[in-house]
Formats: C-alpha cells, structure tokens, sequence
C-alpha cells in the first residue's frame, strides 16, 4: 500500500484515541448538571446447593466495581465467604458461599445487599442437591443425553429401508417432513437461545450475539457447502444435516441437564421419554438424503453419533459447568446450522421435484410440511413443562 | 410394508426395553432426589453465639461513623444547667442537622440525616418542669425542624411552618418539661416519611421531680439522674430503628441504636445485682409495630413512663406503634451468669438485625 494510504488509515485512528482522551479529561457531562451514581446490577449464572449450604456464582454488572455488603438468605442475614473476595469489578464473577441449612424440596430466596445498600434477589425454586462431579453421575447424565439425542435419531435412521421403497412423491413428502421438522427446531433453538440470553448479563447483549452468531454460522456453513459450486447432496448433506440437529440436541442436552441439577425437571423421566419421541424425526430426517447413495452401515452409525452425541455433551454441561451466555452462544451457532440445513434441503426437494417433472410447491410437500411440523409440535406438548 | 420392517420396529422397542432395565442398574441418587442432611455446624471464630450463621457479616466502622451504638446506650446528655431568676433550672442544647452517608450496617452506607452527625440523635435528658431551650441549625440543603413529643404550645410545635428551620437558618425551641417519662423527638418537615426514615430522631426523656411525687418520692428519686438511688440502677436507651437503603419502602436492615447485630456480637455487660431499667422507644418505619422480648425473665413495664406504678406487670415480651415508647424495669438478681438475649419477636425483624443480649456477669 501507498505511504498516504496508511497515512489515512492511521490518522483517524489517533484522532479517535485524542477525542476519547479530550472527553474524559474535560468531563463535558457535567455541563449537563449530571452526577452519575453507579448503576449496578448483580446477575446469578449458577447455584450449587450441597451439604456445605448455598454457593452461587455471581457476576458484577455495575459502571463501577461492585461490593457485596451483606446476604440475605429467606429474609435473615447470613454469614457468608466471597471467593475472590473483594470489590467485584465490572464483569468480573466470584462465588458466594453460605452455609444455610437449606430445606429439601422448599424454596428458597437470596438477597445480595451492596455497599450502596441495593439489593438484588434471586430464587432457588425447588431446593435439591446439585449433583457434584462423580463417575457415576457422568454416567447417569451420558445415559439420559443418550436417551435424548443418540437413541431417537438411531429409531429415526431405521426408517432407511422403508424410505427406499418410497416412489418419488413419497421421497418429496419426506424432505418436506424434514423441512417442517427443521422449521419448527429453528424457531425452538432461537426461543431457547433468546430465553437464555435473557438471562445472562446484559453487558453481553445476549439478545443480539444469539442473532449474530446465527447469522456468521448461517453464512459459514452455507460457504462451506457451496464451495464445490453446487449444493450439497447425499452423504454431504446428511452430514450438514446431523451436524446442525447435533447442535440443536447440544441445546436440548443443555436445557435437560441443567433442569435437573436444578431441580427444575418436575416430570423426570416423562420429560426425557418425551424428548426421545420428539427426535425421533429428526432421524427420519437425516436419513432421507442418503436414499438412492448407498451408504453403508457404517455411515449411519457416524451421523447418528454426529448428531446425538451433542446431546450427551450438553448434559454434562449443563449438569456440570453451566453460564448462560456461553449457551446462547451455542444455540445461536445450533440455529444458523439449522437455518443453512433448511436451504439445502429445500434446494434438494427443488431438484427432486424438478426430476418428476413437477414444482416445489406441491399438495404432497406441503402436507410434508405439515405433518413435520405437527409431529413436532404434538411430541413437543410431552416436553414443554 | 415388509416383514423386515417390523422386525426393526421390533428392535427398535427392543432398545427402549432394554434401556428401561439398564436405567435399574445405575445409581438412582441423581433421579431420587433423595434428602441429604445438612450440617449446620459452624465453626465458631466468635466469643459469643453466632446464631447458627445467622448474622450480618463484619462490623461497622464506628470511628468513621463519629458514633458508637455501645455508647449511645448509655450517653444521656443534661444539656447547659443554669439557674432561672424564677428558681427553676434552665436546660440549654445544641442541635444541627447534618446531611451525611452513615455506615448503617457492614459494609453498607446509607445518605442518612442527622442530628448532630448520629442516629439516633443526641439523649436529651432533662427534670420535670426544667425550661429547655434548644438552638436548632440547619446547614444542610432540606428543611427540618424539632418536633418534641411532651406537652408545650402550638408555637413550638416544630412542624411545617412553625419552627422549621429553612437552609443555613437557625432556630430555637423553648418550653417547660412536662409531663416526666420517655419521649422522643423527630423532625416533622415535609415529606414527613422520609424526613424520619432517614435518621431525624432521638430520645426526650424527662426524670420525675421527686419533690411533685411525695407518695412516691423513693421511686421518683430512682429515675432522677445523678441521684444516689439512680446510680444503684443500670439505664440504657435502646431506640428500636430500622433502615430502607433500597428505598422501597420496605426495611432492609432493623436494630437498636441503628446498628445490626452490634449488641449480639458484643453482647451489654450486665452486673447481676444491681437492677436494670431501659429506655425504650420505637421510631420504626413502615412497619406499624415493633416489640422486645427478653429471654429467661420477665419485666415490669411503664408505657410512655408517665407513671411510676408500672402500667404492665411481669410480662417478657411488649410491643409498641410507631412513636410508642415506655421504661422497662428487671432484675437478674437471682439468675445464673450467662448470655440473655433479647430481640424484636417479630422474627422478621430478629433476622433483619434487632437481635441482641445481655451478657450477666456476676
């Protein structure tokens, strides 16, 4: 590049820098009669309940750095241990430990008062033992994601012989199943991701990294599959397939674990029996590009693993090692995946009709539609608690 | 529909089946919810009870407060004694407003107002029928003013329009001491709430003239401070106050002589044979009542101390409104040495910091 070319590219640069320098050292708000107290806020990413009391993970979300004075815990002061202690500053998290003598099944309420005497609460629903980190609950929590990601879309893959039987308007109905499936994972991994944003502290703009990574993993992966110039097709798109419903089962994974550490997942086994039949579509789904490629038995094996396991990981997280905005993170990654899937699929369904000799758009692929959605909605009646 | 894929259906139920078995085999304690006992045992670091944890964290900085709730239990002020030409004794105090952050609990400060830089306000302690004189200065930015509970006229009222010392202005209130007992004083400006929740009060307490009380002249001289009766007596102001630091109308911190827990975590060192008469006046916010409850004894109680025959005998737990006040009167004479606790039987209060003891000693 030309001298003046960095010329300009560093010159605004340093007037940036002397403009933020002049404001601060001029202080031009106190013109405006403004004296501004510190706003401070206090957001709770986790709680453990065992047999030493009540520990929470609490994260300072205040203009300046945050103290806190006291803790309340029903309404009675209690002594507690911050670790770090200290002033928190902004952003910055640490954990509370009181040693209440919680009650099983009840609930209970926080209060953090601060140094300015602000208080912030937060609320234990249903009081349970947080599950500490043992071999044996890896296992208990592998075997629920197993039984939430790995198993359903295993049942789904089974299928496979008889989607191969179905003529061409069969195959039409069952990519537009999968679109309605995919449709309603999108709005069900944005929702989640969104809630969970909601959340986490407001400095993260939640809202819009759930947004933004769904559109920068839309575009990536969409990229990724196009880069051999045409769309993928068969053990490629199955593949994009199984890894976007991996990252959707990752957030359902999340959303189960940490529901029962918790002890938020009233209906236990209902709700993990309930998520098994709600994914067993999304086998089907996985499935239904592989028809007329002959894959082997192996490749069923990898896809089901690449689109399951995420499950099983997300359950360990959330079990174990759980902050919302990482989540939300993820579920917006889950939904441009998602997203990119939908197009591919919908471009496959787009040539498949075209072959017959028809259009998309088709009363077969729109009851495809509709059913995909509506199983999807109905099994989601059995999980929604 | 073929044979085969029923069969694979068949292996798929079969995966469920085999998964509800293998759900038997693995330890059911993440799924039971099975209740687990909870130590509640602390390790105790402190001379006194720590309430099982339940206690607000580290102390108040009472240097930097310019107060000490200990001393204010304890620290009557007589004001400037002179004598009338009429024969009566003129009684003369200094009061002014400041407008500053008060540490009213660990760690926590609070834009309090204030009397003379405490909360609660300085004790004024006068004889009946002593003329009181007080200079009232405002330096702060709100106006204020003195309202006395006791009997006086209309023009010394202290109250919006009467008596209120505007900023940078300067007061006096000026009237006779009647009737004796245990009142309290407060500000009484606009808004009236918060002119009070905010730290304007403090404690008015006339001692009976013994000479207007022949019947009862031994009792009376037992109140007058600086009396040789009275001395034998252990006095202590308790005022029953509570801070709003979030400003929700609601209390977040609650105590006598303002700070949480001071008198739990260095319990009143009491001398077992001479008796003990507290002070006891409720300025509270908010909440319509407050109460005291003493532990292992019972007292017999004077309700605004305008009498000298107790108004309740033998009780161990009273309550008063907002502004109610009385004298308490017990003995530990015949107890064991040890730690008797008192506190607000309203157990919200109690955990909210109105938690306090006696330590008797013998």
């Amino acid at each position: 590049m030309k001298k003046t070319t960095w010329l300009w590219i560093v010159l605004p640069l340093v007037a940036l820098a002397g403009a933020i320098a002049i404001f601060l050292n001029s202080n031009p708000l106190a013109l405006l009669g403004v004296s501004t107290p510190p706003v401070e806020n206090l957001i709770i990413e986790r709680t453990i309940l065992n047999d030493k009391g009540i520990s929470l993970l609490v994260r300072a979300e205040g203009s300046e750095p945050m103290q806190i004075a006291q803790v309340q815990v029903d309404g009675a002061y209690w002594q507690f241990k911050q670790d770090p202690p200290g002033a928190l500053p902004r952003l910055e998290a640490a954990w509370i430990n009181v040693p209440y003598p919680w009650v099983q099944d009840e609930t209970h309420h926080i209060a953090f008062i601060t140094n300015t005497g602000a208080g912030f609460e937060h609320e234990i629903t249903v009081a349970v033992p947080t599950p500490g980190f043992s071999l044996t609950r890896l296992l208990a929590y592998g075997l629920l994601g197993l039984y939430v990601g790995v198993l359903p879309v295993a049942l789904g893959m089974l299928f496979y012989p008889s989607l191969k039987t179905l003529g061409g308007q069969g195959m039409k109905f069952i990519l537009a199943l999968t679109l309605g499936m995919l449709a309603f994972l999108l709005i069900d991994t944005l929702e989640e991701g969104l809630e969970l944003a909601g959340t986490a502290a407001t400095a993260f703009s939640g809202n819009a990294l759930v947004w933004l990574a769904m559109v920068a993993s839309f575009l990536t992966i969409f990229t990724l599959g196009r880069r051999g110039g045409k769309s993928p097709e068969g053990h490629t798109l199955a593949t994009y397939l199984a890894f976007s419903i991996g990252l959707h089962n990752l957030g359902e994974g999340l959303a189960i674990g940490s529901a029962f550490a918790v002890g938020e997942a009233a209906l236990g086994s209902l709700l993990v029996i309930g998520f098994t039949l709600h994914n067993v579509t999304e086998g089907i789904g996985i499935a239904a590009p592989l028809v007329g490629f002959n894959p082997k038995f192996s490749t069923f094996f990898a896809l089901t693993a690449l689109a399951g396991l995420p499950a099983v990981l997300g359950t360990w997280i959330g079990a174990f090692a759980f902050s919302p905005h990482w989540a939300a993170l993820f579920l917006g990654i889950g939904a441009g995946a998602i997203l990119q899937v939908m197009v591919e699929v919908g471009s496959y369904l787009m040539r498949t009709a075209h072959k017959l000799g028809g259009t998309w758009l088709s009363r077969v692929s729109l009851a495809g539609f509709g059913v995909g959605l509506t199983v999807m909605y109905a099994t989601a009646l059995l999980v929604n608690v | 529909m073929d044979l085969s894929f029923n069969r694979r259906s068949l292996i798929g139920s079969g995966v469920l089946g085999a998964g509800a078995l293998l759900s038997k085999l693995l330890p059911n304690s993440v799924f039971a919810q099975t209740p687990t006992s909870v130590d509640t045992s602390l390790p105790s670091e402190h001379s006194v009870p720590v309430h099982g944890g339940s206690m607000t964290m580290g102390d108040v900085d009472n240097a930097r407060n310019g107060f000490d709730p200990q001393a204010i239990l304890t620290d009557w002020n007589a004001g400037k004694v002179s004598p009338l030409p009429d024969g009566k004794t003129l009684r003369e105090f200094e009061i002014s407003i400041a407008e500053r952050d008060v540490e009213i609990a660990p760690g926590v400060v609070y834009p309090a107002w204030t009397y003379n830089g405490r909360v609660p306000g300085p004790t004024l302690r006068v004889t009946e029928g002593d003329r009181v004189r007080i200079r009232f200065k405002n330096p702060g930015i709100h106006p204020h003013t003195l309202h006395f509970h006791g009997i006086h006229s209309a023009r010394q009222d202290g109250v919006p329009g009467t008596l209120e010392a505007f900023p940078a202005q300067e007061v006096v209130y000026e009237f006779d001491a009647k009737p004796f007992g245990c009142h309290l004083y407060h500000c009484h400006s606009a808004p009236f709430k918060r002119h009070l929740h905010k730290g304007l009060y403090g404690a008015f307490i006339i001692d009976p003239d013994p000479k207007r009380h022949p019947d009862q002249e031994e009792v009376a001289q037992s109140r007058l401070l600086g009396s040789s009766e009275n001395s034998k007596w252990q006095e202590l102001l308790m005022v029953m106050n509570a801070f709003d630091t979030n400003f929700d109308e609601a209390n977040e911190f609650y105590a006598i002589n303002t700070i949480p827990h001071e008198f739990m975590k260095r319990p009143i060192r009491i001398e077992r044979d001479r008796p003990v008469r507290v002070y006891l006046i409720n300025v509270t916010e908010f909440d319509p009542i407050n109460s005291f409850h003493l532990h292992g004894n019972f007292f017999d109680y004077y309700d605004h101390g305008t009498t000298l025959t107790p108004t309740l005998q033998t009780v161990d737990t009273v309550m008063q409104c907002q502004a109610q006040r009385g004298i308490l009167e017990f003995t530990f004479q015949e107890h064991e040495p040890g730690i008797y606790m008192f506190h607000a039987h309203q157990s919200e209060f109690l955990e909210l910091g109105w938690m306090s003891a006696f330590e008797v000693v013998a």
